[in-house]
């Protein structure tokens, strides 16, 4: 059975910034539902890794829930880390990539819809499974409404900073462990405030701060990371 | 010469390999003066610490790594900046330079570190924010490398680890204060330095000497790395084949 070709990435004729960015996003949405099992794996593979934690801690709810923050942090930015291999590599491979680039028009404007659905299905998603793995990890009810706000605040730096390092590799036939070297130690920041802001509430203290850092760190990432995506692109299409 | 003529003379690095031979030598013997100076008086005419008596001395080593291995890093996102912005071919060669040379010596800092902390905290490892920040700094660095091998056109490699340098170096303040920020809330004040606070001048001055020194060999190391790297990318140029057969390097 064939299916239908992918909607090119712009229509013909003259097309506005806005015009750019809807229709990129309603191709990388409809990319991204046609690889569906591509997509879900990184989520499976969160749940998959919270199942090997429990198992190796032998289910102790005492243990697992003082751990809860860190382990549910480490894991979504391995499962980010996951996302971010396919994030460029078809497009790359059948040349999409360099017409984007080509456009004429700001190449920041198509990059940012990807980003933004690469977000949504990977960082947002997480997000909303952050409760079932939360309770997994026997996280008290109290913090997941504030577990799931780290992730909505932390969790767009994640993708920004890790799609540079994408970039980076997207032109390596094995860029896949290069690429965990290259975004692994950007993330320290996030990880650091994201899981430090629940063991701090679980211990009862006030922790807005730390999500103010969180949000700030996605904002710098958001001003600086797509400028990095594209130079870095373009290095790798050379 | 004007800074703007210096700035296209640059550019081109025939005429960098041709000052730079005497530059290079200059920097060495520097460095070998007041590292020789800087250690023979720390080690031998300090005043031991009254707490950590005489294991202080590594300090002597450590700090001054430790300092030039940051250096270097802020050093790479500049030569990254210029790289990226005009194309400046000694840019690139100061970036590949310089990553072994700052992994080396984070590698140094960190090791120096656990030995100091054996006989001061107890323990060869603690999760300090400092000695965090240098194990993440050495991190960035191995990426730096990993990346310019991992891509087999020289050109290509170089530019990519521009932008992962500039990348990093904004990142490096962040990652220092997140993690200055996560050990004041795990670790309050139990692994502080115990050493006084203001240390007397007979043991901060061979430090200072050391310090320079290590800058010094950093820049003498630096050079002869340039002057190596731009002989073997312009090997196919006739002054270099003109230098090599008339057997003047």
């Amino acid at each position: 059975m064939s299916r239908p070709p992918l909607p090119p990435p712009s229509q013909t004729g003259p097309v506005g910034v806005a015009g750019l960015f809807a229709a990129q996003l309603g191709r990388e949405w409809v990319a991204s539902l046609r690889t569906l099992a591509e997509t879900l794996n990184p989520l499976v593979f969160l749940f998959l890794a919270v199942t090997l934690f429990a198992l190796g801690v032998g289910g102790d709810a005492e243990a697992l829930a003082n751990q809860a923050g860190a382990i549910l942090w480490v894991l979504v930015l391995l499962a980010t880390l996951l996302t971010l291999e396919a994030l460029f590599r078809r497009d790359y491979d059948d040349g999409t990539l360099e017409q984007l680039v080509l456009l004429g028009k700001p190449a920041f404007v198509p990059i940012l819809a990807k980003l933004a659905v690469q977000w949504a299905l990977s960082g947002l998603a997480m997000t909303v499974l952050a409760p079932a793995v939360g309770m997994l990890l026997f996280l008290p009810a109290e913090v997941l409404g504030l577990t799931m706000l780290t992730l909505l605040a932390g969790s767009p730096a994640l993708t920004l900073l890790g799609a540079v390092a994408a970039a980076l590799t997207v032109g390596l036939r094995r860029g896949g462990v290069l690429l965990a070297l290259l975004a692994l130690p950007l993330f320290v920041p996030t990880l650091i405030f994201g899981a430090g802001a629940i063991s701090l509430a679980m211990a009862g203290v006030d922790v807005t701060g730390q999500l103010y850092w969180l949000l700030a760190i996605s904002v710098l990432a958001l001003t600086v990371a797509p400028f990095a995506v594209i130079a870095a692109l373009r290095i790798s299409l050379e | 010469m004007t800074l703007k003529e210096l700035w296209h003379r640059l550019g081109s690095p025939r005429w960098f390999y041709q000052i730079s031979g005497r530059l290079r030598l200059v920097l060495g013997l520097t460095a070998l003066v007041l590292l020789v100076t800087g250690t023979v008086w720390g080690i031998a005419f300090a005043p031991p610490d009254y707490q950590q008596g005489n294991s202080f001395r590594i300090i002597y080593v450590h700090v001054p790594s430790a300092l030039v291995a940051q250096s270097a890093y802020l050093l790479m996102g500049a030569a990254g900046v210029v790289l990226l912005v005009w194309r400046m071919k000694l840019a690139d060669m100061v970036l590949a330079a310089t990553v072994p040379f700052g992994m080396s010596m984070t590698a140094l800092a960190l090791f120096t570190g656990a030995a100091w902390g054996k006989p001061t905290w107890g323990a060869w490892w603690v999760w300090d924010a400092r000695t965090t920040s240098m194990l993440v700094l050495l991190f960035l660095y191995m990426a730096l490398y990993a990346l310019r091998q991992a891509i087999p056109r020289p050109e290509t490699a170089g530019r990519a680890c521009a932008v992962l340098a500039v990348v990093g170096v904004i990142n490096i303040p962040i990652i220092k204060y997140s993690v200055d920020w996560w050990l004041t809330l795990h670790q309050p004040a139990t692994f502080r330095l115990t050493a006084a606070p203001a240390m007397p001048p007979e043991m901060w001055l061979p430090l200072l000497v050391n310090a320079l020194g290590v800058y010094c060999f950093f820049g003498a190391n630096l050079v002869g790395r340039l002057r190596l790297e731009i002989l073997e990318r312009e090997r196919g140029t006739a002054w270099v084949r003109e230098r090599l057969a008339g057997g003047q390097l």
